[in-house]
Parts: structure tokens; sequence; C-alpha cells
């Protein structure tokens, strides 16, 4: 299968003073890297350090601006990913790059250009597939697969085509730590066997545990070469960031006994209206004011459907489902939730939180309309709005161009500020975020986090929806487990651990293939 | 009686056979993720070229062959328009009809009420004369048999080859589909002229075997009908072949019926193919989830390479 | 050539990209004459320029301008909601129908009553062609281009058979007619000596009140949320089933008030033949004017200009009046060309960047 061949005992991979300009923006700064053959070599940085770019130039997606690439020995121009693949290198992307309409087999036929290589592609397609831990069925139709099983989708397509060097972005952001733990043991098999992998990430213990030697970038640039397991994943972080980062200070809050809770959710069961979506099961909790509580999951396990039962946008039959303040809502849309004190920032910020093509004061009134009487008989109040908008931009620290400016120009994190800010602006009693940091620098995340932590300080019930276990841990008093739409019941932090959670989100992951696939279809 | 079915099926076949090229050819396009309006004008576009053409050289053949042009023609401006300059689709493909009723009554206009060639009957000896068989089965004009032929081809080049699973790809997904190095760009043009040329073909078999003669916008929002064949099909091409006949059908009885000098007055039996076709619609498009899971996923979408 | 993301809307161009266009079209049309057999220059003046500068031009422009600006402020609102509503023309029928079926069944109603009933006849007409539209999309989920496109058809059958059968004027010697319409149901003249009636003034009023809405009101914000991001509509509250109806409703009901105007002033009477299209052009009116309520009456009075050009053409140079969809087609294109130049820079040459391997 994948045989070691001692051509010469060089490096597999060589970068030298890769550059790339993009309009704005030094994506690449002079990057050297070099990747020994048999290794496994983390590429570590934050979002934005360039990272992505980087292996797009070597896959051959995009062309770098000054530079060269030697490849086992020899330079070569990567002229795209075809060109790539034929040269023995394999990536399996971030964002999956799969076809939801057509089967596992088909799938992996449009990843190889070669005919005679398609050739017995089912019988081959299954071979590897056990070999490697990643069993696969090749006719099933990608849609009714969990994300881990398309992530194998992604892994087998390239093993098929021998590669010496397999580039893997981001690959366990989707994974429970039980998928992790089976991922790493085939990627070590396969760097024994003579493929090298370069593994992009920002996850520091995995780093560590897995990954033989880091090259670590910052804006662009290399600024560290180590050894991670040598290493403390604080002082990895620090050189990722170089910046002491601020958490913070937060006082486990008691539980008022006997407060009233001001969110409450019983037997909440919904079908997704989203053809690949998870069906919620009997989803209960209840958030008293002044507390956190935190929603752990992997994405796809019923987060947004979560989401839209909460904000209204799906409606919930009996309306007793959802509680707020006392009041049954469940029937009730956005608006009338919003009334009654409850607020929202969801997952997609731009096209879903805000409109990407208005201003931050058309952005401002979107939500906020009622609740900070910005309209006067049936018009807008222009200027009310402005004023609010600039109120928001200056208490949370915004970077933009005024209250005029279009929400898709600011940065992910600026308008993740601004989204945070325009619903705490509203004096919510109780305010739900779904994946308050995605994408959002380390300096933003730590402004969100001291603000969701005053704000419960201050009396509003606060729910956190999140992919981050870390965050989680850090922010939240409660946490439970939302896994194949089914929620699990909340306990303290202080009684959780790390594995516990991810064997909760794994079980169900385990099941979801079969179980919740023929569920769907019911 | 026999004599009726006959005549009923021949009939029949020639109306359906432009609305199942022309829709044919937009499933292909809309395959590939491209929604292209302009069907109406394409076929306009096609059947004033193949006219004039058959006229001014007296051989249908080549006037079939400057329609199928005509429309391909037609259609690579909506290319460049949508696939290289990202233009909204939906305005695209309006311009394009707009453009293409006043091109072709621009060109038609000296040439209306004009006898022009026709496309003959195939006549094979003895086969053609069985009753009813003979003219139905073997009795047709070239086109309708290349029709099928086409349609077959189109259910053939999906299905069961690697080129289609890639035009069936990028229009699931362009972006995953550019990720692995597929030029979703080509692959769209490809497809767009296949659905010009089906489209201009369509128009041309409207002025040089059906009519056959020209008049001004004579397509008469066959166009539109193809595409909403399209989604009745849900984008499969053995449905298409069902639902085109379906629309032959009432198309000619609704003739067929204005001949009899039923009570019925004749605007309302005009009106009845265009009333048919929302009403197909609206049952087919309220199963929103079956829409869904048939539709290409990235239809109508622009496509920014390296976003 | 190539083309370079801006990174942002360029404002410039937003405004520059329609003048640009009506430039190359003018080009265009310069060519398109001389491939007729025509010389260029003059033609084109022909086209463009004498319909104005010749007397009662200004008027005429005013008149035939009127349906346009109308439906195509409708359309400007309708389109930002991401409503694709293409059979402005089948409403402006319907309007035309319910309103000269009003007008034919009570002529000799005072003047006072019968005239605004005649109005609101029309605004329902189209409002009703245009709610089959909203019911198909919001209740079973039918694509509106396909829907209004085929009720355009159905409507102009209904107009043919109303003409010809049961309306038909029994003094009108056989014509595909109905009788004029008796005084009470006439649109006024509003300037003395012209044919500019009450019709081009409602249009420019309807213009003005279609942007108060759309850039003002609450309506109007909720209605653009909902065509540049309906998720974001959905969370902010917004029925987006309300907003299809609304849409749909203010662009037929003003296509059928447009439809009218016309049967009730310049035509004064029911006939076949009521439309050369405007349904089809206010499409066109709408895009140039950059789905505004107000660029609208700049695009309905070149569009306008347009229809007079190609009456010229076939007057004066012998042409078919078909040049005007041409026209009115190309000048289509060239926008959607030109509009490229808002998002993205036209560069000439090969990508900068040395390919990776080669030499230095």
């Amino acid at each position: 299968m994948l045989q070691t061949t001692a051509v010469d005992d060089g490096p597999c991979l060589s970068l030298r003073g890769i550059t790339k300009q993009f309009p704005g923006c030094l994506a690449n700064d002079r990057v050297d890297l070099t990747v020994a053959r048999n290794e496994i070599h983390a590429l570590l940085g934050e979002n934005g350090a360039g990272k992505s770019t980087l292996v797009k130039i070597i896959y051959g997606v995009m062309r770098p601006d000054a530079g060269e690439i030697v490849w086992r020995g020899e330079r070569v121009a990567m002229q795209s990913p075809a060109h790539a693949r034929r040269l023995g290198i394999g990536m399996v992307f971030q964002h999956f790059s799969l076809f939801e309409s057509l089967t596992v087999a088909e799938n992996v036929a449009l990843g190889m250009n070669d005919r005679k290589a398609r050739a017995n592609l089912r019988e081959r397609i299954v071979e590897i597939s056990q070999k490697y831990g990643l069993p696969l069925s090749p006719d099933q139709t990608v849609h009714d697969l969990s994300v881990g099983e398309r992530q194998r989708i992604e892994i087998v397509r390239c093993l098929l085509q021998n590669p010496r060097l397999l580039i893997m972005d981001e690959p366990t952001s989707v994974l429970t730590p039980q998928e992790v733990e089976k991922l790493f043991e085939t990627l070590r098999r396969l760097a024994s066997e003579g493929c090298s992998i370069l593994y992009i990430s920002h996850k520091l213990e995995e780093i560590r545990a897995l990954c033989d030697t880091a090259t670590i970038m910052r804006l662009g640039r290399v600024v560290a070469h180590c050894v991670p397991s040598e290493k403390s994943a604080k002082e990895l972080a620090e050189l990722m960031i170089n910046a002491e980062l601020d958490p913070p200070s937060r006082s486990r809050r008691a539980r008022a006994e006997g407060a009233k809770p001001r969110l409450a959710v019983d037997n909440l069961s919904l079908k997704s209206p989203h053809p690949f979506g998870a069906d919620l099961k009997a989803v209960g909790f209840a958030v008293s004011p002044g507390e956190i509580l935190g929603v752990a999951g992997i994405a796809g396990n019923g987060q947004t459907e979560l989401m839209d039962a909460l904000t209204g946008e799906i409606p919930t039959d009996p309306k007793e489902t959802i509680m707020l303040e006392g009041v049954a809502v469940g029937r009730s849309g956005p608006q009338r939730r919003r009334s009654l004190g409850a607020c929202f920032v969801p997952e997609e910020r731009n096209g879903h939180g805000a409109v990407g093509a208005m201003t931050l004061s058309e952005n401002a009134f979107l939500t906020a309309g009622a609740r900070r009487s910005l309209t006067r008989f049936g018009f807008v109040n222009q200027a009310r709005s402005v004023d609010f908008a600039r109120e928001i931009i200056r208490r949370f620290d915004v970077r933009s161009t005024g209250p005029k400016a279009q929400a898709r120009a600011l940065s992910g994190g600026n308008l993740q500020k601004f989204l945070v800010g325009r619903e705490m602006m509203q004096s919510p009693g109780a305010l739900i975020v779904n994946q308050p940091t995605w994408g959002v620098d380390a300096g933003a995340a730590a402004a969100i986090h001291r603000a969701l932590a005053d704000l419960a300080e201050q009396g509003a019930a606060v729910v956190i929806i999140s992919q981050d276990l870390d965050e989680i841990f850090l922010v939240c008093d409660r946490i439970a487990v939302i896994a194949g739409g089914r929620l699990s019941p909340p306990i303290p932090v202080e009684e959780a651990t790390i594995e516990q959670i991810g064997l909760v989100m794994g079980g169900a992951a385990a099941k979801d293939s079969g179980g919740a696939a023929a569920e769907r279809q019911g | 009686m026999i004599f009726f079915l006959t005549a009923f099926f021949v009939s029949v076949t020639a109306a359906s056979t432009p609305l199942l090229l022309a829709a044919v050819g937009e499933l292909v396009a809309e395959r590939s993720g491209v929604l292209n309006l302009g069907v109406e004008g394409m076929m306009l576009t096609g059947a004033v070229a193949g006219f004039v053409i058959g006229r001014l050289t007296g051989s249908a053949a080549l006037g079939v062959m400057a329609a199928t042009a005509g429309g391909a023609a037609l259609s690579a401006i909506f290319a460049f328009l949508t696939l290289t300059l990202l233009s909204n689709q939906t305005a695209a493909g309006l311009a394009l009809t707009i453009f293409g009723r006043g091109f072709s009554a621009l060109m038609g206009a000296a040439y209306v009420g004009v006898k022009g060639p026709e496309l003959p009957k195939l006549d094979a000896p003895g086969l053609s004369h069985i009753p009813f068989f003979g003219p139905v089965l073997f009795g047709q004009d070239p086109l309708v048999y290349a029709s099928f032929a086409i349609v077959a081809g189109v259910a053939w080049f999906l299905y069961r080859t690697h080129a289609g699973l890639v035009l069936r790809a990028v229009g699931d997904s362009h972006d995953a589909a550019h990720a692995i190095g597929y030029p979703v760009n080509a692959i769209r043009l490809g497809a767009t002229l296949f659905g010009g040329a089906m489209a201009g073909l369509a128009g041309g078999y409207m002025s040089l075997a059906y009519s056959p003669m020209w008049a001004e916008n004579m397509t008469a929002g066959r166009g539109w009908i193809a595409l909403a064949l399209v989604v009745f099909a849900t984008w499969r091409p053995a449905w298409l072949l069902g639902g085109a006949y379906l629309f032959g059908a009432i198309m000619y009885l609704s003739l067929y019926v204005q001949g009899l000098g039923v009570a019925i007055p004749s605007p309302f039996i005009s009106a009845l193919p265009y009333v048919v076709t929302v009403v197909v619609l609206a049952i087919i498009s309220r199963d929103r989830r079956r829409i869904r899971l048939n539709q290409p996923a990235c239809l109508g979408k622009p496509f920014y390479a390296g976003a | 050539m190539r083309f370079e993301p801006r990174g942002k809307v360029s404002i410039l161009w937003t405004y520059a990209s329609p003048v640009l266009a009506i430039g190359l079209t003018i080009l265009g049309a310069g060519v398109i004459f001389w491939a007729l057999g025509q010389a260029p220059g003059p033609a084109v003046a022909t086209f463009l320029v004498a319909p104005l500068v010749q007397a009662g031009g200004l008027s005429a422009l005013a008149i035939k301008a009127a349906p346009l600006i109308m439906m195509g402020a409708g359309l400007a609102v309708c389109y930002r909601a991401s409503v694709w509503n293409i059979g402005a023309e089948g409403q402006f029928t319907l309007g035309a129908i319910f309103a000269a079926g009003f007008a034919l069944a009570f002529p000799d109603l005072p003047g006072w009553l019968l005239y605004p009933a005649t109005l609101l006849a029309g605004v329902i007409g189209g409002a009703a062609a245009a709610a089959i539209v909203a019911f198909l999309k919001s209740e079973l989920n039918v694509n509106e281009i396909l829907s209004s496109l085929m009720l355009t058809y159905v409507a102009q059958y209904l107009l043919i058979y109303l003409v010809t059968g049961p309306w038909r004027d029994p003094k009108g010697l056989g014509f595909p007619q109905t009788a004029m319409f008796s005084d009470g149901a006439t649109t006024p003249i509003v300037v003395e000596g012209t044919g500019v009636h009450l019709g081009c003034v409602a249009a420019l009023i309807a213009a003005i009140a279609m942007w108060a809405l759309l850039s003002k009101s609450v309506l109007g914000f909720q209605l653009r949320v909902v065509g540049e991001a309906p998720r974001a509509a959905r969370f902010a509250g917004f029925s987006e089933r309300r907003l299809i109806w609304v849409a749909l409703l203010a662009s037929g009901g003003l296509a059928g008030l447009a439809g009218m105007f016309e049967v009730t002033g310049p035509i004064g009477q029911l006939t076949t033949d009521i439309s050369p299209g405007y349904g089809f052009t206010a499409i066109i009116v709408a895009f140039l004017g950059r789905l505004h309520p107000i660029g609208a009456i700049f695009a309905g009075l070149l569009l306008a200009l347009s229809y007079l050009g190609g009456d010229a053409a076939q007057i004066d140079l012998g042409l078919p009046n078909a040049v005007t969809s041409i026209f009115q087609g190309v000048l289509l294109f060239f926008l959607l060309a030109c509009d490229v130049l808002i998002l993205f820079r036209v560069r000439f040459g090969r990508p900068r960047g040395k390919p990776v391997g080669a030499a230095p």
C-alpha cells in the first residue's frame, strides 16, 4: 500500500521564503517550513495567522508571489490541486469538499483524476477504510452521514492516491474526544508507514499529544519552531499570541435559593426543518437570574434547532414548552419574546444576526427597534438609531468607521462585539448566545467573556451554546451537553470533567449514524 | 378511430418535441447550477435563424443547424454576463428574453407569412405504412427521433459517465468542486451553451416542422413552460419525457377542441396550457422537502473563485 | 482582462454604471442602424433626439413615461424584497379590465363618484392578479417568476375574450374594442393643450410614495431586510409571508393603476392592444433606476424615449419598430455588464506574482 522509498534522506517538503499578498493583508511573509519524512509536523497559529493560505499554496490552490517549494528534493511549481495530488500530496480541508446529494463512492471518485485509479473503486474504499479504522459504506448518500463519518470520506479519498504528505486543516474541531483518539491512531500509523502529516490546528493539548515538531505562525510570519511535547500549553499559547491573556475573574455564583427561573424549557421536541438537521428530543432546562448555563456540543447535534426554537424562529407546541418570565411563549415570535426581555446572538453573524449590506445603525434597529424606542408612527427614527449604534460602538470598543459603516466591512471579531453589545444594551432579562467567540481573535474573545460575566453579575440569566469546551468551563456555572438532539441534565461545572463530557458527546454520536439517520427518515 | 388515434399521437408528438428539446437543454444547464430564464428568447432566436437560413438556402437541414447555432450564440451572451461578470442570473435571463423577442421580430420582419422549407418526414419503405404504428413510430420527422436520442443521451451522460458526475457535483456545491480543482466556469459554460443550442433547436423545430413558418413571438410562452417542466420533472430526464408529452397533449387538445367548434370560447381554451402549468407547478412545489432534495443546491447562485 | 474584487461596494460606480451603459447602448444602437443600412448618426438622432425636440415631444414623453414610472417604482420595491414579479404586464391588463368593467357597467354615475371608483377598480384588478402569485408563493412554494409569467398570458386571453365577446361595442363595426368610456370615467388632462393627464402626475406621486415607504418606514425596512438577508428578517421577527404579500400587492396594485390610467386616458376604451409591453419594459426601468423608486423616474423617461424613437424609426426610416425591443434588451445587457464594476476592478495583463519554483 504505502511504501517507504529511501530515495534520499532529505526532507519530504521544504518551503523557502513563501510570500503572498492580498489586498490589504500580507497573508504570508517569507515563510520557511520543513517537514521531514515519517514526521507529524504541526502548523500552529491563531485565526488569521496565515496557515490556511500557506497550505493552499502547498496544495496548488493558489500561487505565491515569491518563494519556492521543494518537494522530495526537487523544486516544483504547483499548478493545481490535481498536480499536487499527482505528486503525492493529499489534503483534508477544514470545510469538507463533499457533495451532499451524491454517494460516498461518487464523492471519492470526484477527488480522483486518474481514470485507472477509479477502477474497482467500491472494493478499494471498503478495503482502505477498514484497514485504517475508518469504516465507510460506498453507497450511502453523504447527507445521511454524521460529520465524523464525512471526514472519513475526505481522508479515504486522499489515502486512495498513495500520498507521501497528508495535510490536515483543523481536523478535530468537529470530533468528539473519542473520535479524536481514533484519528490520532490512524495518523501515527500513516506517518510510520512513510506518509508525513502536516497538521494544522490551534488546539494546544492535541498538538502536544500528537506532533513531533511544530512551526508557529503569527500574522503571516514564522515566529518559532519547537518540539511541542517539550513545551507546556501555556508556553505554546504565549508563542502564538504573544500577549498575556486576561481570563475573566469570576466568582462562581451560588444559585439564589428559590429564585424563579427566567427561562424554562420543558420537554421540547422538534422536527428539524433542515433536510440534514438534527431533531430535538425532550430537551429541558431552566436558567435562573444571575446564572450562566453552558450548552456544550459538537456542531450538528441540534444547536441550530435549539437556538431557532428559543428565538422563536420556529414555533413550538404546546406553548408552555418555553416559558419566559413565567409566560408561555412557545407560539410567540421573536418580537414578542424580545418584549418580554429575551435577547439573542445567533451563530452566524453576517446574514442572520446582522445584514451585511446595511449600516451599523440599521443593524442596531434590526432587533432593538422596540426595546430602545427607535420608531415613530411607523417610521424609523434615524437619529435615535444612529445614536444607539454609536453608543454600542463606544462601550464595546468596536473598530469601525462609525455608525454608517456597512456591517460586512467590519472584521469578524468587531462585528461580534457589536452584535453582543447591541443585545446587552437592551438590558435583557435573559440573553442566549450561540458560539459567542467563534472566529474571533483572543482579545475580542476575552472582552466578550468579560461582558457576559458582567451581565450575569447584574442579574440576567445567560445561556451560552458553544463547541469550545474550554470557553464553557471558563465562563459558565452549569453545563449541559447536547448530542443527537438530546440534552443531558445540567450539572455544576465544578463537578464535570472534560473526559466525562466527551463521553456524553461521543456516546450519542456513535448512535447517530445508525439511529438518528434512521429516525430522521421516519 | 384508428385514423383519429394516429393523427392524435402524431400531432401530440409534434407539439411535445419543442418542449422536450428546450427543457432537456435547460435541465443540463440547471444541473450545473445555472438558471437561464432566457429560454423563450433563445427559442425565438433559433426559430428566426432557422427559418431565414432555411429559406435563403432552401435547405431545412441548414436551417436546423442555424437554429441550433443561434440559440447557442445567445446563450453565450448570458454565460458571459453571469459567469464572467457575475451578473444577477434572473435579470440576465430576462434581458435575454426581451432582446430575443426584439431581435427575432426584427430579423423575421421580412419573412412573415412567407413559406419556408419543411423538414421531411421519415418514409421507411413498408414500415411507415403500417396502420397506426407506421406513421407514429416510423413516420415522424428526424428531430422527433433526435429528441428521444438526446434525452436518452443526457440521462446516460449524467448518470453513467464521470463527466456527468462532475457536472452534477458542480451544481451541488461549486465551492467544493472548485476546491478539488474542477473548472467550474468552464463546465457551466458548456452546460449553458448546450442549453442554448437545445432551445435554439426547439425554436427551429417550430419554424421548420411544427408550423412551418415564421410569425412574431411564435413560441407563445413555450420557453417558460419548458422552465416549468424542469421543475415538474424534479431535474430528472426520464420525468421530463413524461411531462413534455403531457403538456404537448394539452396543447394539441386545446387546438383540436377549438377546431370542433365547442361552445367554450376559444381564448379560454388557448389559455388552458398556461393555467395547467400553474396548477402543475403548485402540485409539485408544495412538497418543499422533495424540491430541496432534488434541486441542485447551487442553482442560481453566482460563483466567486478565490473568494 | 481580469476582475479583482474591490472588497467593498463602489458608490461611484453604483451611479456611473447606468450612465456608462446608456452610452454603450447608444453606440450599439448606431451599429444596429448601420447594419440595417442606415447612416448611424442621423438614425440615432431620429431615434433619441428628434422625438424630444419636435412639437409636443415632451408631453408625448410624459404620457409614455407615466405607466413605466408607476410600474417601475412598484417593481423596485418588489425586487428590493427579492420577490421577482415578472407579471407586471398581466397585472396591468387585469387592472385595465377591472377599471373598464366598472366604467362600462355604470357609465351614467356622476363623475365624482365614477372616477374614483374606476380608479379603485383598477388598483384592485392589478392587486388581485398579484394576489394569486402571492398565494401560490407563500402557501404552495411556487416560484413567482413562472407563476406571474403564466398569468400574463392568461390575462391577455381574458382581455381578448372580453373585447371580442361580451364587452364588444355593438356599434363598433365588429372591431375588437369596447365602447368609449363616458366622461365621468375619463382621466382628465392636467396640462392644457397637451395630452398630459392625471396619470402622469400620479406616477410621480407613486414614485415618491414608494421611496418614502422603502427608505423611511418600518415596513420598508422590513422589505429591504427580507430581500437582503431572509434569515436575519426571521431573526428580527419580520413575517416573510406578510412581506411577500405586501411586495406583490403594492407592485400589482400600481401596475393595475397604470393600466387603469392608460385605458381611461390616452386610449379611452378597452381594446386587445392596450400595452406595447409596458410591463416588461418596467422591469428594465426598475433595474436601470438601481431598484430605487426615484431612479425609476429617470429610467422611465429614458425608456419612454425608446418607444417614441421606435415609432419615429418606423415612420421616418422605414424600420420595424422592433428596434425598440432591441434597444431595451441591449440596454439591460450593458447595464448588467457595467454593474460588474461596482464590486470589481478591471485589470489587464497577467496576474502578478512569480510561479513557485521558477527562476527569480
